[in-house]
């Protein structure tokens, strides 16, 4: 099928090319490479199939009005677990089959190895859910783009809800000592302290897959926090927060978008109830959102996971770049990015030139019901 | 004082569950010199089959104490079976080889079942059902010792008490104590060793199926690599202990399980590992046979 459409696409493409006169499509062949990485199974496969589902419906979608300026889209899919050394094969199987742009990785970790792989090879790399701070403000790459605001911004809306909104004076501030959740707890304390109105009474990593955290929990009691702020991923959050409730203690759990999954209100079950996670803000009052989610809906017969709608803007980003100018060039791309905005799911998006979508933003959620429902 | 007593018994409870997974590979180092590194792996299975056992027979409504009952038995029973089973087919075919072998041999044992279960069943954490109910009669002190604190260090207690009779008083124990010491010599005077040995892995499985459905029960979430880290703990503890030393397992887990709840207690969490693992050099270094381990001549 491939074969048969692209004899007469490309030699149709060509002549319209030369009739129209318009400059040359830089690159030979007759499809355009986005590799889509992730962690595609386990533990946090939850995290990254989405972004693969967004992947395949924007591809769809384009290829059946006809590809970017004539050229098919390919997807080329490798699973990177989530860590980072396997994120570095994956990576480097990537750009090794000619992929010349990448939606990925999900997880900070993973992307931070992967990214001087793909820098080295002049491949345009956009994340849908890396939040990790220093991968766009370090500068160290200056091919990296992502659709989800990073976890500094994340971080101060937390504080700023549980300073303002909830109006508590004394927070403890926990973390999985991973680049994400402790990159986040860091920006938590930092604007804890800065705003003069609370006080962090512990700041601590715990050990993530140990069999027990009762003796943090103890600590948090004693520490008198009222509330919790945890940087970390869904499994740990709710082992704390199963061990709280056991220790009756009454603070109020607050996390991060690593815990704002389905996955953490199944395992924690009714533990769960009440407890505030921040995670991309809801997009149900905009129209191409409901597009993306229908879509979803009709491909796959099921609601979208985690990040699917950064991802499927990441996608529509990505497509219309590559439209626009004319090539998978790094420094066309970029141009384009930085300039042009694109109607998203998340919003009307552009790109700051380090690389950080304008227009995206976080919202706090709490769980009520058994679902994560919007605190405005 | 309150909070050192909290903190007492969140490092006891902690303690006992790796005294039941450390006491399998105590036993098993103690008869066979082996360190099966897919000890924690049958824990792990222990936990997954009472998660299957207990989910259906909640959906046909038994009540909890039935639940309770069938499913440790059900998970005792297919834990020992696989400890068995992997007896048979990974270490008594390399009996006669070098000591590196059959260690090998146990690590790809570990990876196989880690991999098997997360194919069979599932890569996601599974929320575990609440088998231990909240006490009445523990409420006032249950933000001290919660219920199913209680019911692990009880447990543990009563199944420590029936190891010590098993080896201490029945013709099984013995016969254990007889391999242990000389194997050629137990055979000769009429010991099925191989018998021995099996009962020796069944015991081992039963024990860290009890602490797989306890502990998952106390944390409520399972997943396929649950028994790496907990296995990786409690040899740790059994070398603390002595290996090869029952009462040298149980004293180092509780050692461990105190240190660890001390350490993130009084200082801090983030060097809850570095704290167990310098005692454990410290110990080493002025004990090598660990806390209650005879330091063998070696045999020629």
């Amino acid at each position: 099928m491939k074969l048969a459409l692209s004899g007469k696409f490309v030699s149709t493409a060509a002549c319209l090319m030369m009739a129209l006169a318009v400059p040359a499509i830089g690159v030979a062949g007759d499809t355009v490479k986005i590799g889509v990485a992730g962690p595609h199974s386990g533990d946090l496969a939850s995290y990254g199939l989405p972004s693969v589902n967004a992947a395949k419906i924007v591809a769809k979608q384009i290829n059946d009005a006809g590809g970017i300026n004539g050229k098919m889209i390919e997807l080329l899919i490798e699973d990177d677990v989530c860590k980072p050394e396997i994120a570095t094969n994956t990576a480097t199987k990537l750009a090794s089959e000619g992929a010349e742009v990448v939606l990925g990785h999900i997880c900070s970790g993973a992307t931070k190895a992967a990214l001087p792989i793909y820098k080295d090879a002049g491949i345009l790399v956009m994340s849908p859910s890396a939040t990790n701070p220093g991968l766009t403000q370090s500068g160290d790459y200056p091919n990296f783009f992502r659709t989800i605001a990073p976890d500094d911004a994340q971080a101060e809306v937390d504080v700023t809800f549980a300073l303002d909104k909830l109006g508590y004076t004394k927070i403890a501030v926990i973390h999985d000592k991973g680049d994400y959740g402790k990159g986040f707890a860091e920006f938590a304390k930092k604007f804890l302290e800065e705003s003069g109105k609370a006080e962090v009474v512990l700041f601590e990593g715990v050990t993530p897959g140990a069999v027990d955290y009762s003796a943090i929990v103890l600590k948090i009691k004693r520490s008198g926090a009222e509330a919790v702020i945890f940087g970390g991923y869904h499994p740990e959050a709710s082992k704390i927060i199963g061990q709280m409730k056991k220790k009756r203690l009454k603070t109020t759990f607050i996390s991060d978008d690593g815990v704002k999954d389905m996955t953490f209100i199944k395992v924690a079950g009714k533990n769960a109830e009440g407890a505030y996670a921040s995670g991309p803000q809801d997009n149900a009052s905009n129209p191409l959102s409901k597009v993306a989610i229908d879509a979803h809906k009709a491909t796959f017969n099921a609601d979208p996971g985690a990040f699917y709608e950064n991802a499927y803007s990441a996608m529509l980003a990505l497509v219309n770049a590559i439209k626009k100018a004319e090539s998978t060039d790094l420094a066309a791309l970029k141009k384009v990015l930085q300039t042009d905005k694109v109607e998203t799911p998340v919003g009307n998006i552009y790109f700051d030139d380090k690389g950080d979508a304008v227009g995206v933003g976080f919202s706090v959620y709490q769980v009520q019901d058994g679902k994560f429902v919007e605190i405005k | 004082m309150d909070y050192f007593i909290e903190l007492l018994f969140s490092g006891l409870t902690r303690g006992s569950i790796y005294a039941l997974i450390a006491l399998g590979y105590t036993m098993v180092y103690g008869i066979i010199g082996l360190i099966n590194f897919a000890h924690g792996e049958i824990y792990m299975i222990g936990a997954f089959t009472a998660f299957i056992v207990a989910t259906v027979l909640s959906i046909y409504g038994f009540p909890l104490l039935a639940i309770i009952i069938i499913a440790a038995v059900a998970a005792t029973v297919w834990a020992s079976a696989y400890g068995y089973t992997i007896e048979k087919i990974a270490y008594k075919p390399l009996r006669q080889a070098p000591r590196l072998s059959p260690l090998i041999s146990a690590i790809g044992m570990s990876i196989f079942l880690q991999n098997y279960v997360l194919l069979a069943q599932t890569s996601d954490f599974l929320p575990f059902p609440e088998l231990i109910p909240d006490f009445e009669f523990m409420e006032p002190v249950a933000h001290i010792v919660g219920s199913s604190d209680l019911v692990i260090l009880i447990t543990t207690t009563v199944v420590m008490l029936i190891l010590t009779y098993i080896i201490k008083f029945t013709r099984v124990g013995k016969a254990m104590r007889a391999t242990a010491q000389d194997r050629t010599m137990a055979m000769l005077v009429g010991i099925n060793v191989n018998k021995i040995i099996s009962a020796t892995f069944i015991i081992g499985s039963a024990l860290a199926a009890i602490g797989g459905l306890l502990i998952a029960s106390h944390i409520g979430q399972i997943n396929f690599y649950i028994g790496f880290i907990a296995g990786i703990k409690a040899f740790t503890a059994a070398v603390l202990g002595g290996i090869g030393s029952i009462p040298g397992a149980v004293l180092g887990s509780l050692v461990l399980g105190l240190t660890e709840s001390f350490a993130t207690g009084y200082i801090s969490s983030d060097y809850e590992d570095v704290f167990a693992f310098s005692l454990l050099v410290l110990i080493l270094i002025f004990k090598p046979s660990g806390l209650l381990g005879k330091s063998e001549t070696q045999k020629v």
